[in-house]
Parts: C-alpha cells; sequence; structure tokens
C-alpha cells in the first residue's frame, strides 16, 4: 500500500487546510424539491415551481487542518447540498465557507472531491490513467511527474495494473478506488468526499474506508466525509457532525474517542465504539423526527463520557 | 487508443487475479469481433446480397433487346472506357468524379464545423437553446434541395453554390444532434470538470466533444447521406462538371449504358464514403461500443 514512492508522494504534498463554515444557509428558489430531495441533488430543474425550500438553515463548523471529519444526519438533511457549497459547485444563500485565509467562491484550487456516483464521475472515454492524469494537466503538472503521480496513486489504491483499461471494464469498488487515486494525485489540501461508498458492497465498503484512512495519514491533508452510516463515520472520523433534518443546523459535534490506528474487527469490537454508535444513532432518529437542538433531544441511553 | 489495444497490455503484469478477471471478461465482450472467423464471416455478410442482386441483374437484363434497359454487360464494358478513358487526366473520373467529390468533402467539411462549433454553443447555454431551437427546427423541416433555386440567384450557378447547397443541407442534423449530445451530458460529469478546475478549453476537448461524440457522429452519418444526395442534386440544376451532370448529360444525349454506369459508380462513391466514415468512427468511438455493453449487461 504505502511502499517506496510513499514518502516521494508526502514529501511533495501540501499538508491540509483549515476549512471554516459560517452561517451557511442555502435557500433553493422556488423549484419543487420536495419529498426527501435527493433526486434533486441541488439542481433545480426549470419546470415544477413551488415553494422556495430552505435546504440548510444556519451550518457553523470548523475542520482543523489535517482532521478527518465526517458528517452524518438522517437522508434529505442537505448533507449533499452541504458538500456541493464546501465544493465551490453551488453558492450558498448567504453565510459563506472559507478554505485556509480566502472564502470560497467557485471550486477553489487545492481542493479535491469525491462524489457518489463513481460511475458518473469518470470520464468513460479516457482510460484509468488518462483520468488520474486529466486534472494534473490542467494544473500543469510536469509530464514527468504526472507519470509519477499517476503510477504511485494507482498503485496505492491497488490499481497498479489496470492503468490502460477502461472504467467500465472494472467493477464499482475498482471504479470508486479511480476516483480516489484521480484526488490523491491532485495533491489537494482538502478532500470532501461525498457519500462514496454508499453505492458499493459492503465488503468492498470496508476496503474502501481503510484505503480512505491510510491516505489521510500518508497526505496529511483535511478530510471531510459525508455519509448517511452512522458506523463508518464513526470507524472513519476523528470527529463526526451530526446533522439535523432539513433545514439544516449542527445537532452535535461528537468527538470520536478511537485513536489513530483503527481496525475493522478491533475498533468496531470496542465498547467507546457501541457507546458512540448508540449515542449517534439516538441523535440521527431524533433528527429524523424534527428535533433541532441537542437540549430539545430526549436521549433514552445514558452518555458516560466525553460529549456533553 | 482502441480497447483492445489499451487493455492488452496489462495481461502480462502481476496483479490480484479478481482485477484482470473482471477486465478480460469486458475484453472477451467487446473483442469478440477480432477472430479471423469472425471477420470472414462478415465480409460474406457484407458482399453477399450484392453479389446475389448483381447476378440478378446480369441474368435478368442478359438477353434483353430494350433500349433504355440495356443488359448488364453491356453496361459494364463501357463503365472502364466512360470514366477512365485514356489519357487518364482526361476521363471523365478526373474531369466530372473528382470536382464533385471535392465539393461534397468541401460542403460536408464546412457543415461539420459549423454545426459542432454552433451546437456545442446552443447546447451549452438554456438561454441560447430556448432562443434558437424553434427556429433550427423550421430550418430542419425545409428539404434542402429546394435551397438550390433560391440559392442560385445569390451565388450563381458556380462551385460556391453548390458547396453552400450541401454545407447548409449537412449542417441540420449535425447542429441538432450535437446540441442534443450536449445537452445529455452527465450532469455529474460536468460537476467534476468544474471541481477539478478544468478550463474552458479543456472542458470542451475533453468533457463536451467526447461525451457528445456519440450523438455528432449520429448527426454526422445523417448529413453524409444528405450531402451525396445534394452533390448530385445541385449539379443536375446548372453545371459544367460533375458526377450528376455527367449522367443526366448521358441521359439527355441517350448514351443510356453510359448512364447506367454513371448511377452504378454514384452508389460505389457511397459506399466508400460510407466506409471511411465507418473506419473515422470506430477509431473514436471504440469506448462507446464497450462502454453501452458494460450499461446493458447489468451491474
Amino acid at each position: 500500500m504505502t511502499g517506496p514512492d510513499g514518502s516521494a508522494a508526502a514529501s511533495a504534498a501540501p499538508s491540509g487546510a483549515r476549512l471554516d463554515v459560517r452561517g451557511l444557509r442555502k435557500v433553493y428558489p422556488g423549484s419543487g424539491r420536495s419529498g426527501s430531495g435527493r433526486s434533486g441533488r441541488g439542481r433545480s430543474g426549470s419546470g415544477g415551481a413551488g415553494a422556495p425550500v430552505e435546504a440548510i438553515s444556519d451550518l457553523t463548523f470548523e475542520v482543523r487542518p489535517g482532521e478527518l471529519v465526517c458528517v452524518v444526519g438522517p437522508s434529505g438533511a442537505g448533507k449533499t447540498t452541504l458538500l456541493r457549497c464546501m465544493a465551490g459547485l453551488l453558492p450558498a444563500t448567504s453565510g459563506e465557507v472559507v478554505l485556509g485565509e480566502s472564502a470560497i467562491t467557485g471550486p477553489p484550487e487545492g481542493m479535491a472531491v469525491v462524489l457518489q456516483e463513481y460511475g458518473r464521475s469518470l470520464f468513460p472515454w479516457m482510460t484509468v490513467a488518462q483520468n488520474v492524469e486529466l486534472p494534473l494537466k490542467e494544473k500543469r503538472v510536469t509530464r514527468r511527474r504526472r507519470a509519477e503521480l499517476v503510477r504511485e496513486t494507482l498503485a496505492a489504491v491497488g490499481l497498479g495494473d489496470v492503468d490502460g483499461a477502461y472504467p467500465w471494464q472494472l467493477s464499482g469498488g475498482m471504479q470508486q478506488r479511480v476516483a480516489i487515486a484521480r484526488a490523491a494525485a491532485y495533491e489537494p489540501r482538502v478532500l470532501l468526499m461525498d457519500e462514496p461508498f454508499a453505492a458499493v458492497d459492503a465488503q468492498t465498503r470496508f476496503d474502501l474506508e481503510d484505503l480512505v484512512r491510510a491516505l489521510w495519514k500518508r497526505l496529511g491533508i483535511t478530510v471531510v466525509f459525508v455519509t448517511h452510516d452512522i458506523d463508518e463515520a464513526i470507524y472513519l472520523g476523528e470527529r463526526v457532525l451530526v446533522l439535523s433534518a432539513r433545514p439544516t443546523v449542527v445537532l452535535e459535534d461528537v468527538e470520536v474517542g478511537l485513536g489513530p490506528d483503527r481496525d475493522q474487527l478491533e475498533t468496531r469490537g470496542t465498547a467507546e465504539f457501541a457507546r458512540l454508535r448508540t449515542h449517534v444513532y439516538e441523535l440521527v432518529q431524533q433528527a429524523k423526527q424534527g428535533v433541532r437542538s441537542l437540549a430539545a433531544a430526549r436521549l433514552t441511553h445514558t452518555v458516560g463520557g466525553a460529549d456533553v | 487508443m482502441s480497447g483492445t489495444g489499451g487493455t492488452g497490455r496489462m495481461s502480462g503484469t502481476g496483479g490480484t487475479g479478481g482485477v484482470r478477471d473482471r477486465v478480460h471478461a469486458a475484453e472477451a465482450r467487446t473483442g469478440a469481433r477480432t477472430g479471423l472467423g469472425r471477420v470472414l464471416r462478415s465480409v460474406l455478410l457484407v458482399v453477399g446480397l450484392p453479389a446475389v442482386l448483381l447476378t440478378a441483374w446480369w441474368v435478368l437484363t442478359d438477353g434483353s433487346t430494350s433500349y433504355f434497359n440495356p443488359p448488364l454487360r453491356t453496361i459494364v464494358g463501357t463503365f472502364g472506357e466512360t470514366w477512365f478513358g485514356s489519357p487518364f487526366a482526361e476521363s471523365r473520373f478526373v474531369q466530372d468524379v473528382v470536382p464533385s467529390v471535392l465539393r461534397l468533402l468541401a460542403g460536408y467539411g464546412i457543415a461539420l464545423v459549423v454545426g459542432v462549433v454552433l451546437g456545442v454553443a446552443i447546447g451549452s447555454s438554456r438561454a441560447l437553446r430556448a432562443y434558437a431551437e424553434p427556429v433550427l427546427e423550421f430550418f430542419r423541416a425545409v428539404p434542402p434541395p429546394v435551397m438550390v433555386p433560391i440559392l442560385m440567384l445569390f451565388l450563381g450557378i458556380g462551385t460556391s453554390m453548390k458547396i453552400v447547397v450541401i454545407a447548409t443541407g449537412c449542417l441540420w442534423p449535425i447542429l441538432l444532434n450535437t446540441v442534443e449530445g450536449v445537452r445529455g451530458l452527465d450532469p455529474v460529469l460536468r460537476d467534476t470538470a468544474r471541481a477539478y478546475r478544468l478550463g474552458r478549453a479543456a472542458t470542451v476537448r475533453h468533457l463536451v466533444l467526447r461525451g457528445a461524440s456519440p450523438q455528432i457522429v449520429t448527426g454526422a452519418r445523417q448529413a453524409l447521406s444528405i450531402g451525396i444526395i445534394l452533390m448530385v442534386i445541385s449539379e443536375m440544376f446548372a453545371a459544367k462538371d460533375g458526377l450528376g451532370f455527367s449522367i443526366v448529360q448521358f441521359q439527355r444525349s441517350f448514351a443510356i449504358p453510359e448512364m447506367w454506369s454513371g448511377v452504378i459508380l454514384l452508389g460505389v462513391v457511397g459506399v466508400l464514403l460510407s466506409l471511411v466514415f465507418r473506419a473515422v468512427t470506430n477509431a473514436t468511438l471504440s469506448w462507446y461500443l464497450g462502454y453501452r455493453q458494460s450499461q446493458h449487461g447489468g451491474a
């Protein structure tokens, strides 16, 4: 996984940047984004005029440089909207997202994104290697360095031998690995991931989770990982942000005290993991019922410890 | 880079078995047509029906005494003399067929460039699309040959008129299909291109044109047959050379076998052009065939 190339990539890669979300609010103007809102994906259609939909009410949180933060919430909680705002793909109605020192107005430099729809985020007319290389060309990375990065990152995600294949020749999990390799090769300071493993099978998902942890540690970058899977959020994150239902606010910012080294069997078997899982699960259930603050949440299981 | 060439490279290198199995399975699906037996069979398929038709024509007309329907034997007999007579530089092939084809290629090329450029612009902008679409539909509905007498008024009967006729006829299928293709681009791919800060030029080159290429090719294929029709028609109204002109001239001078040979030559030109077209298409769209198969094959 790490190999001899690990050091080379780490030395050249800039470290993680700070990401601040301040009073973020997003209202979709008068286009019916009713129901779960999953199909809308924040792209307002031309038809179906309706009342404005407030997807995000007021979100404020910060992600420290080099931190791995998971964002979890009930479905339709505006998680994707939040991520699209952070990525600069969607303008906020009010509030701002600050990367490092500057507010984001469009896709910023030094940020990479991995989307849920792996099959649709890779260019099907390019080989795996070309997909990884394309953003580097735009970044004006030299040809030699590009070849190096492509080789290193594909090897790091376990795809060293399929560089000449087309994405659609690969399984879903492998395609998502390509997307991750593309993000890693880009040498971002912040990596945003939007439910990247929602559509892959459970076993592949465990592998990919460990891959993300490994890459994060090796590159020292800031990672924001959006998921609806509570276990995944706790297993991956240093912190878990629990969101309310729409219009979205932060219900709780949960510190995950599971240490730097995680193991699918060991970590998931610990008492702390179970405690966090119970707690976050209850919060998400309360959020589904419309609870909008931690004080209003009626938690039946006592929380012994860190987060109060 | 063809699909088989790209995937073939990895078979020698080591790696996890599952990876290679999957890739090889996909390769087997896409690359199955490369076997020698397959080639032979497809050649037979291509040649079979024309051979039957020509034989039937030959046999049925062999004893024909009809002036307007001469034996195929006679037509074939005049073919070489009519088109490739010596000296070659003064043969009808050089004097008539080559100018026709050059005009076709010029008009078709103009339509291709204008259609794709306009199509990308219109397809990329919702406002421009709403503005332009009704007009485009109107122009598409106008049968292209109608433009010949009109354009003759403005451009005379020279080469430029013929090229413009061909270009205006070929433009619409290319333009409208390009618009559709650009509009149908996956928004996730667009987001990806934006998130990785691809510039305008790179987005057009790597995303828009490649993503719309299946539809562009569909339009270009329709345009090619329209172009051949217009090549002939534009010469039938008024011309001093050309394949269509020659056929009409033969007909008017009652050179009936020569006229038939011109029709055959026209068909041959059409077949050759479509073969060239298919070769170009296969080279640029090899990914698309495999991609479509992988989408239909489940997963």
